[in-house]
């Protein structure tokens, strides 16, 4: 396998897994709304109500800049970062 | 100032904030020494566009790659506030804080939509459209599936998109610049519409960033300062985001004692149009899964298809620095769509919650009707209550508000300075004129550069191919405003519809196009024409009294839309050859981020 399928093949992996996180906070967790607003959450706001009002929203700004740095660590793993000049 | 203007941009943009807040404090000094709240509120409008359209004129240029792509030189954070500017609609502005304080959990998925979809942008499309190098979305599709058919289905889709959205924006705009400057409609519309030119015409995109910026910061200190001020103000909380949840289980008390009372169909005919009561729970779960779901997941899909975003990405210096800016973009929006909530509490606990000195529930109709603010958004049409059941007193059901008036007259209840709501008003023209300005110059961008240059004329010089670029600029947004003021539809709707045709028409053509080799020119314009006839079709059938099917409604066309779009690309391309060599490459130069990009630096 070429040095690009693996490239290719780890960022495949790291979408996935990306998109998992991004599954359980914008769709999962909607799935047991009525559920999860009986239990008191952060901040004494109930879970569901917190999630759709910051927890969800939160969690995708930290979920794309987790992803960036992952993503540019594998680039440089297998030289495919940008160079300065480019 | 030394070194060039990129390097210098914080500096810049400290100083313009710190005018700004210059500008506020001054403007707070007139107020206590007798300006009128008219002349207040002119003042804010006037200057703040004032200041967009300088900017505007200073970013002017005749390059093509300027013109298209800001000359791909916006730094990150920039890129970020910018796109969150283009992004932030007045719908946002104006209208979130108002559907979240009527219709509670069930609108909220609007807010975990429209972030979430961002992690889409950033994961599946955004890094790899910059490394392609394009000018405009349609240029990407055009050239990964050749084409000029391809190309223009392309255009089609994002017309029919952004157009549906700039009307609602121009509308905005109009009802702002309307009551702040005190002048009819169909007036303000023009006016609204002249300033909305002003930052894009002589610019391009590179005009557009640097104002949206500008905006940015006009937007995010408009909304959070009342925000915060009312919360202290009401002693709710020192920092709103984590202090309200004492408020927000009192509403959830008051409701329980107050009721939902229905009203007789007879009653409300009295109510005017477009005016809402409370009728349901603020903080409990009240929708079905799936609508909150559908709603959601359409409005992240189609994020991560309209063009005007995703053209912000083409400007960052690299790959690298389009993933970072989504990151920062999403930021940005998150300080505004986390505070909408917060605002949307406050304001009805101000309100309705009888120990509070502006509370109005349980009060006699005479002691409401006597208080000014009451008196004002009556006037305004904002405001209405009538004592349906005759006993005197104001009851929850017999209050009725419009959207608008929870960001628009918040501020006046709590008793803030004038000084505040004209700040509200220029934040809102920004919010607005921002996102008109990225939507109008999509479209004028993609007619001009690849129906004009890339399909009817080659050979067309840089000089022609800008004054195309503008001409279709101006015509654009006359048309647009031509629409807004015939006042078709509302604000939020609108813009809904067009999360739902992008989506229909772009989303898989756009996608696949990146992670899908196999997918070719067939295909794709059978994803792009049918999703999008597809979605169009559902919308008419529901609109005219059609059942719907699996919970999808009007506002959430778009999955059935896309659903056939991906059926039919996938079909088709799996039933016709498979793209040439040089293309499969092609999908592989962009699958990396190093070496050049596919179209080179000016096309």
């Amino acid at each position: 396998m070429s040095n690009q399928q693996k490239h290719w093949e780890k960022t495949r992996g790291l979408l996935f897994i990306t998109l998992a996180i991004w599954f359980v906070f914008s769709i999962g967790i909607f799935l047991f709304g009525a559920e999860m607003n009986e239990v008191t959450g952060p901040f004494g706001y109930p879970w569901t109500y917190w999630f759709t009002c910051q927890g969800s929203l939160g969690a995708f700004v930290i979920l794309i800049f987790w992803f960036a740095n992952r993503q540019e660590k594998i680039d440089e793993e297998f030289g495919f970062s940008e160079r300065e000049d480019e | 100032m030394k070194g060039n203007f990129i390097d210098n941009l914080p500096k810049v943009y400290g100083i313009y904030t710190g005018g700004f807040i210059g500008f506020i404090i001054i403007m707070a000094i007139a107020e206590q020494m007798g300006m009128t709240a008219k002349a207040i509120g002119i003042a804010f409008v006037a200057f703040t566009v004032f200041i967009y359209a300088l900017i505007g004129w200073l970013s002017r240029t005749a390059q093509a790659d300027a013109y298209y792509v800001a000359g791909r030189q916006v730094p990150t954070v920039f890129n970020g506030m910018a796109t969150a500017a283009d992004w932030m609609s007045g719908a946002s502005f104006v209208a979130m804080a108002g559907g979240i304080y009527f219709k509670g959990y069930g609108y909220m998925a609007l807010l975990v939509g429209w972030t979430g979809g961002y992690v889409l942008v950033a994961s599946l499309l955004a890094p790899y459209l910059r490394k392609f190098g394009c000018y405009t979305v349609p240029d990407f599709i055009g050239t990964r599936y050749g084409g000029n058919l391809a190309r223009f289905s392309a255009v089609v889709v994002l017309t029919v998109a952004s157009f549906t959205y700039v009307t609602a924006q121009i509308n905005a705009t109009g009802t702002i610049a309307s009551v702040a400057l005190d002048i009819p409609f169909q007036y303000a519309v023009y006016v609204g519409l002249i300033s909305i030119l002003l930052c894009s015409m002589l610019g391009g995109m590179r005009g557009v960033t640097w104002t949206q910026v500008a905006q940015y910061i006009v937007l995010i200190i408009a909304y959070l300062l009342p925000v915060f001020w009312i919360s202290n103000k009401m002693g709710a909380g020192f920092f709103p985001h984590f202090m309200l949840a004492d408020e927000v289980a009192r509403i959830g008390e008051l409701e329980q004692q107050f009721g939902f009372v229905k009203n007789a169909a007879a009653d409300l005919k009295s109510v005017p149009k477009g005016l809402a009561g409370i009728t349901k729970a603020h903080s409990a779960v009240n929708a079905t899964p799936w609508a909150f779901i559908s709603l959601a997941l359409a409005m992240m899909m189609g994020t991560a298809s309209l063009p005007h975003v995703m053209m912000r990405y083409f400007t960052t210096p690299s790959v690298k620095a389009a993933r970072k800016s989504v990151g920062w973009s999403l930021f940005f929006i998150f300080l505004l769509y986390s505070s909408a909530p917060m605002l949307a509490t406050l304001s009805k606990l101000s309100l309705i919650d009888p120990n509070l000195p502006t509370g109005i529930i349980g009060k006699t109709f005479a002691e409401v009707e006597a208080i000014d603010w009451y008196q004002n958004w009556n006037q305004a049409n904002l405001m209405f209550i009538s004592d349906f059941n005759g006993n005197g007193t104001l009851e929850l059901n017999e209050f009725f508000m419009g959207g608008k008036a929870v960001v628009l007259a918040t501020p006046e209840i709590a008793g803030l300075p004038y000084v505040i709501s004209g700040l509200v008003a220029a934040g809102g023209m920004a919010a607005a004129m921002s996102t008109a300005d990225g939507l109008i110059l999509a479209i004028a961008n993609a007619i001009s550069h690849d129906v004009y240059y890339k399909i009817i004329d080659p050979k067309a010089e840089t000089a022609k191919r800008l004054l195309v670029a503008r001409v279709l600029l101006v015509v654009i947004g006359f048309a647009g405003a031509t629409i807004a003021a015939m006042e078709i539809q509302g604000i939020l709707g609108s813009v809904i519809w067009a999360f739902d045709f992008a989506m229909s028409g772009l989303f898989f053509p756009l996608v696949l196009g990146v992670w899908w080799k196999r997918a070719n020119r067939q295909g794709a314009i059978a994803g792009m024409l049918g999703g999008l006839v597809a979605g169009a079709w559902y919308l008419v059938w529901v609109r005219t009294g059609g059942s719907g099917f699996l919970g999808i409604t009007q506002l959430t066309f778009g999955i059935f839309g896309s659903a056939v779009s991906l059926v039919l690309m996938v079909v088709v391309s799996l039933m016709t050859t498979e793209p040439d060599k040089a293309t499969q490459k092609m999908v592989d130069d962009v699958r990396v981020p190093s070496g050049k990009s596919i179209l080179g630096r000016s096309h």
